[in-house]
């Protein structure tokens, strides 16, 4: 009989998370899986520029960070590790893993994932999802990435690997493949997927289920936020699971945390769709069983979708940005007029030039407080190009406001970036044909 | 009237160019409420020109919790939006101000 239950828990939520939450729970939180999210819409696009400059790069920017100080916890508290981190390389994120363990001594197993990247079988052609539009003809091409799903994982699992290193996957992909391994689920029975999906779908954002993206002061109180504990699961045979976070850590996990995070990002809460099932979490069961402590149960599951989708990244140009601020009597007046001034000189090359006003209505387009005036105003202006030079003439003109702009402007500050924009397909199952390599750090390392 | 903030909370989750608004009743009692005013209409109407495509609802009372799916609200989608917001994070806290 395997272990009952089995604690799975979050090490990172996106790539740039914090380490030092994530290292306290694989010290402290007797897990036997920990599991780092680390791939957003964008990150495997931009991770691919990487590579493109550099063959050993395209991986996650802080895997050596992390790896420093998991890898010597790995052996002593009998944890494996699951990750994403991999990104556009994952090959490459094992050699950098593989390259730690041997300066610790340490010995260690990696497993690759690989089969997502499909960028050399996709048709141009493809109409996008969100457009219909050919995704050939967005722009230039970077990146086309399957997600993958749990059963991806599953032979690295049973390599025996101390860590498995993937690039795009389902995010609770990654925290299913755990359960399913351990308790040898079969891949068809859906309706044990559905609830494990369920759990991963609440731990892939770490900090967003412990109180993270929650806090608002006097109505939403969370303890200690800037130690906020990551959450684990303690997992059955079955797929219920109760939900917790480390003692002495800061956050909370309660019936509000959880509801948020239940529903969040879910587009229809009937039918979650990732590549193991389509899970309905209409009829989730909530509830608490202790201070910070919830038991989850209930999800429905029927089927699983008959394609894979796939992450298309594309190069769409530049974006430059000019800010000023303004300050004290008439601050929002001042703050427009310097946008209008922009806009009338930048109106021939830049028709569709983007003009907020922060503080007031940059962020929802119109304030919703009708006695608006705000004491200090930040213009901010935007616009696209197709070359950073002719973009970085948007925070030039912002900047020229400094001495033909109106009264008191300061603090300008101007930025360039290259822009990647991401659309999505599907694409048959049989295509993405998946397979495992296996790295090793010499087992003498240690006796060395 | 008071607005939606005093009964509920909200977080908000985006999808390519669409954003996703789950709002949750602090009190169960209070969700009978929040399935008759706040409608996917209402929604749409209170966000305006936020929200360019339809809005869909979802009921979830075991949750006492509505789900609205808004279409075509993110300035063209996450990654090509020139916004500052272009995940629509804080958009929680425009359908939070709905007076009810």
């Amino acid at each position: 009989m395997p272990k009952s239950p089995l604690r799975v828990g979050t090490g990172a939520a996106f790539s740039g998370d914090r380490i030092d939450a994530a290292i306290a729970l694989a010290e402290r939180g007797s897990l036997d899986f920990q599991i780092f999210e680390c791939l957003a819409e964008r990150t495997i696009a931009l991770a691919q520029l990487r590579k493109r400059r550099d063959a050993a790069m395209g991986y996650d920017p802080l895997l050596e960070r992390r790896m420093e100080q998991l890898l010597p916890l790995l052996g002593q508290r009998r944890l494996r590790v699951v990750t994403s981190m991999g990104a556009a390389n994952p090959g490459a994120a094992a050699d950098a893993t593989i390259a730690i363990a041997r300066r610790l001594e340490l010995p260690l197993k990696v497993a690759v994932v690989t089969g997502d990247d499909v960028l050399d079988r996709l048709d141009p052609a493809t109409p996008a999802l969100e457009t219909g539009q050919p995704i050939g003809g967005m722009g230039p091409l970077v990146s086309a990435n399957a997600y993958l799903g749990a059963d991806a994982l599953l032979p690295a699992l049973a390599s025996g690997a101390d860590i498995v290193i993937s690039g795009r996957v389902a995010d609770p992909s990654l925290f299913l493949a755990c359960i399913i391994y351990h308790y040898g689920w079969r891949l068809d029975d859906f309706e044990r997927l559905a609830r494990g999906t369920a759990v991963g779908h609440l731990l892939e954002c770490a900090g967003q289920l412990t109180g993270g993206y929650f806090a608002e002061p006097g109505y939403k109180e969370v303890p200690d936020m800037a130690n906020l504990g990551f959450p684990f699961a303690d997992v059955d045979g079955d797929g219920n699971a109760v939900l917790g976070k480390l003692d002495g850590t800061g956050g909370r996990i309660d019936l509000a945390t959880v509801k948020e995070q239940l529903l969040y990002e879910v587009t229809d809460p009937r039918a979650y769709v990732t590549p193991d099932v389509i899970a309905d979490f209409t009829a989730v069961m909530l509830r608490p069983t202790g201070p910070n402590r919830v038991d989850v149960r209930g999800a429905r599951g029927t089927s699983r979708p008959d394609k894979l989708k796939v992450s298309v990244g594309y190069l769409a140009g530049y974006v430059g940005e000019g800010e000023i601020g303004y300050a004290g009597a008439n601050a929002l007046a001042r703050a427009r007029l310097a946008g209008e001034i922009v806009r009338e000189r930048l109106r021939a090359e830049f028709p569709n030039l983007r003009i907020d006003l922060i503080g007031s209505t940059s962020l929802h387009g119109r304030s919703f407080d009708a006695a608006e005036h705000p004491y200090e105003v930040r213009l901010r202006v935007a616009g696209r190009a197709a070359t950073a030079e002719r973009a970085m003439i948007v925070g030039e003109e912002v900047e020229a406001l400094y001495t033909n702009g109106p009264g008191g402007g300061g603090g300008a500050r101007k930025y360039v970036h290259e822009q990647v924009g991401i659309v999505s397909t599907l694409i048959e199952r049989e295509r993405v044909p998946t397979g495992i390599t296996i790295r090793e750090s010499s087992r003498n390392a240690k006796a060395a | 009237m008071p607005r939606l903030h005093e009964i509920a909370h909200c977080r908000a989750g985006d999808k390519g160019n669409t954003s996703i608004l789950s709002l949750i009743a602090y009190r169960a009692e209070d969700y009978p409420l929040l399935v008759e005013r706040v409608t996917a209409d209402a929604v749409k109407r209170h966000l305006g020109s936020i929200v360019l495509g339809k809005v869909e609802r979802y009921e979830l009372p075991d949750l006492a919790a509505l789900q609205f799916v808004c279409e075509d609200s993110l300035g063209g989608g996450v990654t090509t939006s020139l916004g500052l917001d272009a995940h629509g994070k804080s958009l929680s806290y425009a359908l939070l101000e709905m007076v009810i």
